[in-house]
């Protein structure tokens, strides 16, 4: 089953369960991409709030997506990381996850916003001859 | 010597040890075997920390053998003591084996194509790693203990 992804406005929101397989993550990551790319969104907040591991794997898929979404003129927030997934990943090393991150949903949303728009969102950055 | 109050929750009898066995064939047993480990170390009173450091430990291994050797089993041994409390995984493939094993726990080595952080995550998450390898066989097994 694929992870849903929720569009509010010009911001995507996913929520990801507990327990996600490798081949999960990586069609999030395409789910994800592509939804930007269609233009109809400038942000993405990853909510894993539930999430109880995250290895090395999920780790690197999440800041590769959030490098890709930065690369194609987006913001992409990884919000709500219980405690213990955060200090597990400090422990593993430094730089596990790269990317953007927030206390919560909330935070996540408004962490996208602000950054789009003091970039000044993609859409207005079409050159005038 | 006063006798500890008794716990919250019934714990094995001190000495005992349970085995969980899983399979490693597909992606949906990474998760098997990571919430069995959990139960596991949660059963013999771990921390929630120590819980998911084992799980994530246990991740790590298990996806290891599905990548680099078509799958395998892990097990999950725990003993409770009087003293302490320890959980030890063992991982073990019948694949062709890692050809450098030095290298292999060294960060950013990766024969295949993530970011060889996984072994040097699990040397440093747990208390002790020893890998036996050679082609045909590889088990990889780690251990934590923590004092009750
Ligand atoms: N069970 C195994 N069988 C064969 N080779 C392995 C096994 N586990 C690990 N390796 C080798 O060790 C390297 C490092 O593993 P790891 O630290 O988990 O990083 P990654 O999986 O990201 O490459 C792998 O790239 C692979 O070459
Ligand atoms: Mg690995």
């Amino acid at each position: 089953m694929r992870v849903p992804i929720l569009r509010l406005g010009r911001v995507l929101l996913t929520s990801l369960p507990a327990d996600l397989t490798d081949q999960q993550v990586m069609d999030l990551q395409i789910d994800a991409l592509a939804l930007i790319q269609s233009g109809k969104a400038d942000g993405l907040v990853i909510d894993i709030t539930a999430a109880d591991v995250v290895d090395s794997y999920m780790a690197r898929i999440l800041s590769e997506t959030a490098k890709m979404v930065k690369i194609m003129g987006g913001v992409a927030v990884l919000a709500g990381m219980q405690p213990a997934v955060a200090l597990t990943l400090v422990e593993m090393g430094r730089d596990m996850i790269d990317m953007e991150t927030a206390f919560d949903l909330e935070g996540g949303v408004a962490k996208v916003v602000r950054l789009v728009a003091s970039r000044g969102g993609r859409h207005d950055e079409v050159p005038t001859t | 010597m006063t006798k500890s109050r008794p716990p919250d929750r019934p714990e094995p009898a001190p000495g005992a040890t349970t085995r969980a066995l899983i399979d490693i064939r597909i992606q949906d047993d990474i998760l098997r075997a990571r919430q069995a480990s959990r139960t596991a170390a949660s059963a013999i009173g771990f921390t929630t920390v120590d819980q998911t450091r084992l799980a994530t430990v246990v991740s790590e291994l298990t996806r290891n053998a599905l990548v680099y050797a078509g799958g395998g089993v892990c097990r999950v041994l725990t003993r409770l003591t009087v003293q302490e409390r320890s959980v030890m995984i063992e991982v073990e493939d019948q694949g062709p084996g890692i050809a450098d094993v030095t290298g292999a726990l060294t960060r950013g080595f990766s024969t295949g194509r993530g970011l060889g952080l996984g072994l040097a995550a699990v040397r440093k998450l747990m208390d002790d790693l020893v890998i036996e390898t050679c082609p045909g066989r590889t088990l990889v097994r780690t251990g934590m203990t923590r004092r009750r």
